[in-house]
């Protein structure tokens, strides 16, 4: 059994290693082959193992011993329960699609590298051994049964997620890109860490059933040294991470810029499933932070800010990847508000159904890039259906799941957290029921306005051949047409896209009629606890009369509407009158300039941060290590009266170093004195 | 127990390099001579790791002769589950360090390759050593060949950075010097570290002791403020001399704290550990700043190494198992990881001559296969979780959590600071458009530097991903010694 289970992720793993240091001698054939027949492999195998679970077999066993020290066993060890299965066919169904769509999308990478760059010359293995190696470490963390695990496949997927990024590494504002995400990802992995840390001091255990068998007796310690809460302080550094990997406010900030990848990785990695490993991780840890009330409120605030705030940017934006990636930020928004909530397996029920539709509109995103040769502009678009209908229909259909319409599958799934939100007692549960609604709205205005803006009206691709400028992101998938200026006429991707597009449309549409048995049924069982005084999904199974009552209800209800109004609104605005945005963007004025600034964050960051640190770290050497250290030695205690002054007069000189030097030497001599106290 | 492995581990590498010496200016024949001779010191020493008890917790493979009787000096050698990974280490790299040298030196190869042999063997002599005579002079003696290997085979301020790295550890080993004596004399003339261990000793001279053995070994780690001798010494030395001083010569301090500060003083040890542990936070979060500043690869490297030292030293002083062993594990893997990465700044600098990073830029076009490498080292360099650079500080983050929560806060900052020095210059010199015609020209690494790069890269997976065999033989001295150290000597 335990073989079983290794395959899952060994397949995909062994995939990797063929395909990328045996590039070579695979070929480019050779490489997709393998990756692909690993996670056929890994995809088959996650079914058996979902039906098997379906039929009450779990598992929780070590495979071996990583690590003994002090008193603690850390392993590497399987979990496999309800939550587990469902996140592995989730991960291995849309890896298989996107390793087939890839296919079709690097086919001609090469033209993507500068002449004679030998990184380029295997570049299209590399990306099927990097996408295989993600797919193997993604697996590892879901089927972890252990918090080092955990942190294993998590820094692994990050590992992954920066390489690809990078991947087209000539480009500046790719590798830009990655180092950001790499570090924004690290200041959650800090949080992640001390929260580990936490665990292991105050549970003396790793595992995570043995954890979770102490939680009760966890809640009632506070921490020693802070004084804090135990199972808060715990919660709020997971969370930490969780904010970091799933792309929460204000560690979101990476997630657009991760756009510079190529699209495939966009559907897999930044959309369906890494940056869903907050969420799960969160909902795996529910034993614990079902037990602090200050966590949870902390979540559903934190959720419910990037929710709305993420959304009204997708507005705003026109490059096509863009609008998506926002909107994969406000889904996110929505999963975390509904961990808030308690509402944990909703949060898993929206992971599911948003890693389809998602992955749908990545793909055709994706599909219409390769038909526009590497344009991404949505201004430079339009009129698109006519010549890619495929591409259009499978983009409608993410569209109408992403705006949360019945029947598709992100009504019932967005539905059933606004309900959640709604019924939930938390404080800040009433500012983040009034955020989810608010998104709704949102979320139908920029959901067709992509539709509507890049498919129908006007066909400006005619218009603007040349002249326009290549700023910032883009997705260049080149056919060797750079230059041209006839206006080229777009056509239907290959087969190879289309059908992964066609094949994931289908559980965009359907996968939320799942629900009753998903929320309402007996299926997490024992993976996911909810404590007594959550109510609301209890609650809400009370109240739910199939698929078919949920809909009727829902369409008499406020999200919907809400939802159609943002519908209309993006129809009005780009096919009824298509003059009109301009001039309120002229009108909104201070407001728009806000939205297009992304509110400032990346300015802040840059110049506070990133500035800082090197502001700091300048200061350090030349005021601290030269001037100081090294000039007290060399210069010797001869001029020991000479330094004196001229150290008095530098605590004087108004550079921010010298302070800071000063101050870091001031905490640690009070550390010092302190401790040597207790 | 008797056996003479620790003698041959000593002995073959420092009568090899005679016969090295021989070779005279026959080239080939000095570095074949060189490599068997490391391929037979490191062959000795697998023994040791086999044959090792791990269930002991004492010494083991223990020799004792007379040597000056009149001072009751003695031959005296033995390693427990502290010291003998390091021996391994040790010989392991210098076959590295041969390989590494083979073409590059063309200068005084016999000399060269028997100044590292005769280096190896005294080290192995420093962690074997159980008489404090015998280590003093291995301590001392081991100065010597690193100081002609930058002073004759290092940069054009080689001069300078020579000078500067004898006078640092030469003058902070004075005061060790008097430490010993002072204990030879207290102990009614005895020179054996184990019954050193067990003298009862007032709080006022344990606190002198302590700080006289800090001034040697912190200089040695490097620890702050006495650490700004090892990146004029990166920068000068040649890449197979930073490789050792990285790899091997920085853990003799960290050693020395283990061996003789914490058994010998535990309660000055205790009383001093905050200053301690400040000093190591100042090592991981100042230098990791000072760090991401650096122009100079080598230089940031450096930097780089004596923030992940700081943890080593921070393990040691919270007294736990989880921080003792977790530092252990950082400076077995900092062995690999700051030779890796030494040594990938080596392959660019035999090509274009220059550590400075802005001369770099797009590397990864004409060498992909060593940017993958690299990549890979400065993963670990960064800590990265299947890699041995995360095991160690892993361990020591929470040993150190457990110890205090805002003291592994404060550690725990690495991560940030880790990742930000060594990915940002990862991204300057090997990604990013080629950035000039030296390096449109680069040819990417040959068969003997893809040999040692994978080596290490095995390496550093394999602690990665299964460390166990590591900590399994530590267990047993690093309990005895924390239960030792527990205990009160006034």
């Amino acid at each position: 059994m335990k073989l079983l289970y290794l395959l899952v992720p060994l397949a995909p793993l062994l995939g990797a290693i063929v395909a990328g240091l045996f590039s070579k001698a695979v070929g480019r054939a050779g490489a997709h082959t393998v990756t692909i027949l690993g996670v056929t492999v890994s995809f088959l195998v996650s079914l058996i193992v979902l039906f098997r679970v379906m039929g009450g077999e779990t598992f929780n066993g070590d495979v071996y011993t990583w690590l003994e020290s002090g008193g603690l066993k850390l392993s590497i060890g399987f979990l496999i329960d309800p939550l587990t299965a469902v996140m592995m066919v989730v991960v291995t169904f849309v890896s298989l699609m996107v390793h087939i769509y890839t296919i079709g999308y690097m086919a001609h990478d090469e033209e993507n590298w500068p002449a004679g760059s030998l990184a380029g010359t295997n570049s299209y293995q590399r990306f099927f051994s990097y996408i295989s190696l993600f797919t193997f470490s993604m697996l590892m963390l879901v089927m972890s049964n252990n918090f080092v695990q955990l942190f294993f496949g998590w820094e692994a997927v990050g590992l992954v997620s920066y390489l690809l990024i990078g991947f087209w590494s000539v480009r500046p504002t790719a590798v830009y890109a990655n180092l950001k995400a790499f570090l924004v990802n690290r200041v959650g992995d800090f949080g992640f860490l001390l929260g580990i840390g936490l665990v292991a001091a105050y549970a003396g255990s790793l595992d995570y059933a043995t954890v979770f068998g102490q939680s009760k007796a966890l809640a009632a310690m506070t921490e020693s040294v802070t004084g804090w809460p135990l199972v808060t302080a715990i919660c709020i550094a997971l969370f930490i991470g969780a904010m970091g990997k799933s792309a929460q406010f204000p560690l979101h900030v990476w997630l657009p810029d991760s756009m510079e990848g190529p699209t495939p990785i966009s559907a897999l990695i930044h959309a369906a499933t890494m940056v869903t490993a907050g969420i799960f991780m969160v909902s795996r840890m529910s034993p614990l932070f079902e037990l602090s009330d200050t966590a949870l409120s902390f979540i559903i605030v934190v959720g419910a800010i990037t929710t709305l705030f993420m959304a009204l940017i997708a507005i705003v934006q026109t490059d096509i990847k863009r609008v998506v990636a926002y909107s994969t930020l406000s889904q996110l928004g929505y999963m975390t508000m509904a961990l808030g909530a308690s509402a944990y397996s909703v949060a898993i029920f929206h992971l599911m159904t948003h890693a389809f539709f998602k992955a749908v509109l990545f793909l055709g995103a994706g599909s219409v890039i390769i038909a526009m040769h590497h344009e991404q502009d949505m201004r430079r678009m339009g009129g698109l259906r006519k010549y890619m209908p495929i591409t259009y229909l499978t983009v409608l259909i993410g569209a109408i799941a992403n705006a949360g319409l019945p029947p598709f599958a992100g009504f019932f799934s967005k539905d059933s957290i606004i309900e959640a939100v709604h019924l939930a007692n938390v404080p800040g549960a009433g500012f983040a029921y009034f955020c989810a609604l608010a998104a709704v709205f949102v979320g139908g205005l920029y959901s067709f306005r992509l539709v509507f803006f890049a498919f129908h009206g006007k066909e400006r691709f005619r218009e603007a051949a040349h002249g326009h400028d290549h700023g910032h992101g883009h997705d260049d998938h080149g056919h060797g047409h750079h230059g041209v200026h006839e206006p080229h006429v777009p056509h239907e991707s290959p087969k190879v896209v289309t059908v992964p597009l066609i094949l994931l449309s289908i559980p965009a549409i359907a996968s939320g009629w799942l629900i009753g048995s998903f929320l309402y049924g007996t299926w997490f069982g024992d993976a996911i606890f909810f404590s007594e005084a959550h109510h609301g999904v209890a609650h809400m199974k009370a109240e739910f009369h199939g698929v078919l009552g949920m809909m009727m209800h829902g369409v008499t209800t406020l999200p919907f509407w809400l939802a159609v109004s943002g519908a209309g609104t993006a129809w009005f605005l780009y096919i009824a009158r298509p003059d009109l945005p301009a001039v309120i963007k002229r009108k909104a004025g201070v407001l728009a300039t806000i939205l297009e600034k992304k509110y400032g964050f990346d300015e802040f960051n840059e110049w506070f941060f990133a500035g800082g640190a090197r502001g700091i770290g300048r200061g350090l050497w030349k005021g601290g290590d030269q001037a100081i250290i090294d000039g007290v030695a060399v210069n010797g205690s001869a001029k020991l009266i000479g330094w004196f002054a001229s150290v008095v007069r530098l605590i004087q000189s108004g550079h921010i170093y010298q302070y800071a030097f000063s101050m870091i030497i001031g905490v640690f001599v009070l550390l010092t004195l302190w401790m040597n106290r207790a | 127990m008797s056996s003479s492995l620790l003698s041959l581990a000593i002995w073959i590498p420092i009568v090899g390099a005679f016969v090295v010496f021989a070779a005279g200016d026959q080239k080939n024949l000095a570095r074949w001579a060189a490599l068997i001779v490391a391929f037979a010191g490191f062959a000795i020493t697998l023994p040791l790791y086999i044959g090792f008890d791990t269930a002991q917790a004492g010494m083991q493979f223990v020799e004792q002769r007379p040597w000056i009787p009149r001072f009751n000096i003695e031959y005296l050698l033995g390693v427990d589950g502290i010291s003998m990974l390091f021996i391994l280490l040790n010989s392991f790299i210098t076959i590295l360090v041969v390989i590494a040298g083979w073409e590059v030196i063309e200068d005084k190869v016999a000399q060269y390759m028997g100044a590292f042999l005769i280096m190896s063997g005294l080290m192995n002599g420093i962690f074997s050593a159980l008489d404090a005579v015998l280590f003093y002079v291995f301590f001392e003696a081991s100065l010597i060949p690193m100081y002609i290997i930058i002073g004759a085979w290092g940069g054009p301020n080689r001069v300078y950075a020579a000078f500067k790295f004898f006078l640092y550890t030469l003058l902070g080993s004075l005061l060790m010097l008097i430490a010993l004596i002072w204990l030879f004399l207290h102990s009614g003339g005895s020179f054996n570290l184990l019954e050193w261990h067990q003298l009862r000793i007032e709080m006022a001279p344990q606190i002198l002791l302590f700080i006289a053995f800090l001034v040697a070994f912190a200089v040695k780690v490097p620890m702050w403020p006495v650490h700004t001798w090892l990146p004029d010494a990166h920068v000068e030395a040649p890449t197979g001399g930073s490789v050792v001083l990285a790899a091997i010569m920085l853990k003799l301090g960290a050693y020395g704290f283990l061996r003789f500060s914490l058994p010998i003083a535990p309660d000055a040890s205790h009383y001093l550990a905050p200053m301690m542990i400040a000093l190591s936070l100042i090592a991981v979060i100042y230098i990791g700043f000072v760090a991401l500043v650096q122009a100079d690869m080598k230089k940031l490297i450096a930097y780089s190494s004596i923030s992940h030292m700081g943890f080593v030293t921070l393990g040691f002083f919270i007294f736990n198992a989880l921080g003792v062993e977790g530092a252990l594990v950082q400076m077995i893997s900092h062995g690999f990881v700051s030779a890796a990465m030494f040594l990938c700044v080596g392959v660019m600098y035999d090509r274009m001559h220059s550590r400075q990073i802005a001369d770099y830029g797009g590397v990864v076009h004409t060498m992909p296969k060593f940017a993958g490498f690299m990549v890979l080292f400065a993963m670990a360099n960064a800590g990265l979780p299947a890699t041995s650079g995360f095991v160690g500080e892993f361990m020591v983050i929470l040993g150190a959590v457990k110890f205090n929560f805002w003291i592994g806060f404060l550690a725990a900052t690495t991560l940030i600071l880790g990742a930000a020095y060594t990915l940002w210059m990862v991204k300057r010199v090997l990604f990013g458009a080629v950035g000039n015609g030296h390096v449109a020209e680069l040819t990417d690494i040959s068969h003997r530097e893809f040999l040692f790069l994978a080596i290490l890269a095995v390496c550093v997976l394999a602690m990665g991903l299964y460390p166990y065999p590591f900590t399994e033989v530590m267990h047993a001295s690093v309990d005895n010694l924390l239960k030792h150290v527990a205990v009160s000597k006034l």
